[in-house]
């Protein structure tokens, strides 16, 4: 008598997830086609860096060693230089400048320590996350693959895809 | 002679050793259903299970010694990489317990944003443990409600700190920046769903005879045995004890808000996974009135030697750059002296013990995870039951491995 009780129940019990579950169907989907269609992520994520230029492409960064200072991991590698020269013949907007830098991806968790720190707005989190490469070396990225105005043009470039109402301090890009 | 050593290996008493019939099992590291790397060591009379006892470490990524290395605001990032299903939790006891020895007041928006992100997270973390836990028992579709839900609330977190599984969004003292504009709204919007999926999973599970015959009555431990293994959060709660710090011991103004404490007195898996049901309620209720006392108002506090300046103030003023410089470069001294802090986290009693001697970084960080204690506990839990209700067992204590091997 229990057993065929407990076997009731337990159809019942089938039969009334499955109508919770198959009224699913028609409503709103979830899930991304991820890669065919494109991730959404918000205007804060932290993804690869930026290095940011001014308006007329000099670089903002002035090599001030606050970034590799304030990082948890001990990612930033910095060697700096003074070019005497005048704004329009030199890279950076000042005259200070950072001649190396790099960013070992092999070691950055993505904290975002260092764009708190920098005073001069020269390094933000960009959106870009697909950074997998086939060989670890290949994980370090120089000013060449960091630099804005490089991974404009970079197929990896993006911006942030959430048409949300969220703004943040550290857009710019 | 190989079973002795084998015996010597895994620390069972020679003096037990096998019958005829006995077979020892060696449940993971690489088993699904044991949330991480955790391997155990089972003794089996037939599918009865005669000693279980679990093996960890394999998780083991020396954090307790990293701090050592980094200033305090640095440490922040590894908390987030302990039980990486309630980050915000482990942000926040590691800041307060630093805020303790610094002496900081911390502004009331401050507490009132870290109040709704930790209940929050606690949601999201409720949510993997109730998916995984029907999962490993072979009910596949609550998974995909749950992540649902917990997907909103990590885009909730993203939107605000940046990181979805590592927002360490917390600072000492205050919070790394104000929330961003829309983000009422969106909590607003998650706020009204949610009891709707709570019914979803009543309907799916709670209500479910084959769930509840599956659960009840396995697993159970004793109210003596709860407290004298230790055990916290919703694992002891489950035993008829009505402890939570949040209420015994509270911090960022969790006095002021009004929740209940759910407790269940038969310690099986049915009764935590009831107390955690019934906590996703109070958690909600919770984020609903942090939401309405949401006021305008500073987010750091006033120690212009600890935290860092407004950005702003920070590009115009000459002496916010000078501290803004020294903080970052150098950090900040720690008065001497050791603390001892403890939050609800979504598992239990995470306290954090700091000591300082007085200089830029701790002397010593120590955590006194509540999924390795009561992980603990499992050999008593699982005594005596079916192989397959060990993996109940383990869903219903809701451990995260890479707190217990830190
Ligand atoms: S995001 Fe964090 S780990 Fe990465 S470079 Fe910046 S400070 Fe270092
Ligand atoms: S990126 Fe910013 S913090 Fe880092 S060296 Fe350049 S100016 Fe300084």
């Amino acid at each position: 008598m229990s057993l065929i009780s407990d076997v009731i129940q337990s159809t019942v019990a089938v039969v009334k997830g499955m109508k919770r579950t198959l009224s699913e169907i028609p409503r709103e989907k979830w899930t991304v086609q991820y890669p065919e269609q494109p991730v959404t992520v918000q205007p804060r994520y932290r993804g690869q860096h930026l290095l940011h230029v001014d308006e007329a492409g000099k670089e903002k960064c002035v090599a001030c060693y606050l970034c590799a200072a304030a990082c948890p991991s001990d990612c930033i590698y910095i060697e700096a230089e003074t070019d005497p020269r005048p704004y329009a013949d030199r890279v950076g907007r000042d005259e200070r400048y950072a001649k190396v830098y790099n960013i070992d991806y092999g070691r950055c968790i993505f904290c975002g320590f260092c764009v708190e720190a920098c005073p001069k707005d020269a390094i933000t989190h960009g959106y870009n996350f697909e950074i997998s490469v086939y060989n670890r070396t290949d994980l370090l990225k120089t000013k060449d693959d960091l630099l804005i105005t490089k991974q404009k043009q970079s197929k990896n470039y993006r911006v942030a895809l959430s048409t949300e109402d969220v703004d943040s301090e550290f857009k710019e890009v | 002679m190989a079973t002795a050593v084998e015996n010597l290996q895994t620390g069972v008493d020679v003096m037990d050793s096998a019958l005829e019939s006995q077979m020892t099992l060696s449940m993971g590291p690489q088993h699904p259903s044991t949330h991480g790397v955790l391997r155990l060591d089972l003794r089996l009379d037939g599918e009865l299970v005669i000693k279980a006892i679990p093996d960890i470490g394999y998780l083991h990524t020396g954090m307790e010694k990293l701090f050592e290395y980094k200033k305090y605001q640095q440490g922040i990032v590894i908390t987030d990489r302990m039980d990486y299903l309630n980050p915000l939790g482990n942000n926040l006891a590691y800041v307060m317990a630093a805020e303790k020895l610094l002496g900081l007041e911390i502004p009331e928006r401050a507490q009132v944003i870290r109040v709704l992100m930790c209940e929050l997270q606690r949601i999201a973390s409720h949510m993997v443990w109730f998916g995984t836990s029907c999962l490993d028992m072979g009910a596949m579709t609550p998974f995909w409600f749950t992540f649902k839900e917990r997907e909103k609330i990590l885009n909730i977190i993203e939107s605000a700190s940046g990181g979805r599984m590592t927002p360490s969004y917390f600072r000492i003292g205050g919070l790394m920046m104000d929330l961003p504009a829309g983000f009422e709204n969106r909590v607003k919007q998650f706020l009204e769903g949610f009891p709707d999926a709570l019914n979803t999973f009543d309907t799916l599970i709670t209500g479910n005879t084959i769930w509840q015959s599956r659960t009840q009555g396995i697993g159970v431990i004793s109210k003596e045995d709860a407290i004298d293994w230790g055990l916290t959060g919703p694992s002891l709660r489950g035993s008829g004890v009505g402890l939570d710090l949040r209420r015994a011991n509270p911090y960022t103004g969790y006095e002021t808000y009004d929740f209940d404490v759910p407790v269940e007195n038969d310690g099986d898996v049915w009764s935590r996974f009831l107390v955690r049901m019934r906590e996703l309620r109070e958690s909600h209720k919770i984020v609903k009135q942090a939401l309405e006392r949401l006021k305008p108002g500073p987010i750091k506090a006033d120690a212009p030697k600890v935290v860092l300046p407004d950005r702003d103030d920070m590009r115009k003023h000459m002496d916010s750059l000078i501290h803004h410089f020294l903080i970052v470069a150098e950090g900040f001294n720690v008065p001497a002296g050791e603390v001892y802090h403890a939050i609800e986290a979504s598992k239990g009693e995470l306290g954090v013990y700091m000591k300082s001697n007085g200089g830029p970084k701790p002397e010593r960080v120590h955590f006194r995870g509540p999924s390795f204690v009561n992980l603990s506990a499992l050999p008593v839990m699982a005594e005596g039951e079916m192989i397959a209700d060990v993996v109940a067992i383990i869903g219903s204590l809701d451990i995260v491995l890479g707190e217990i091997d830190r």
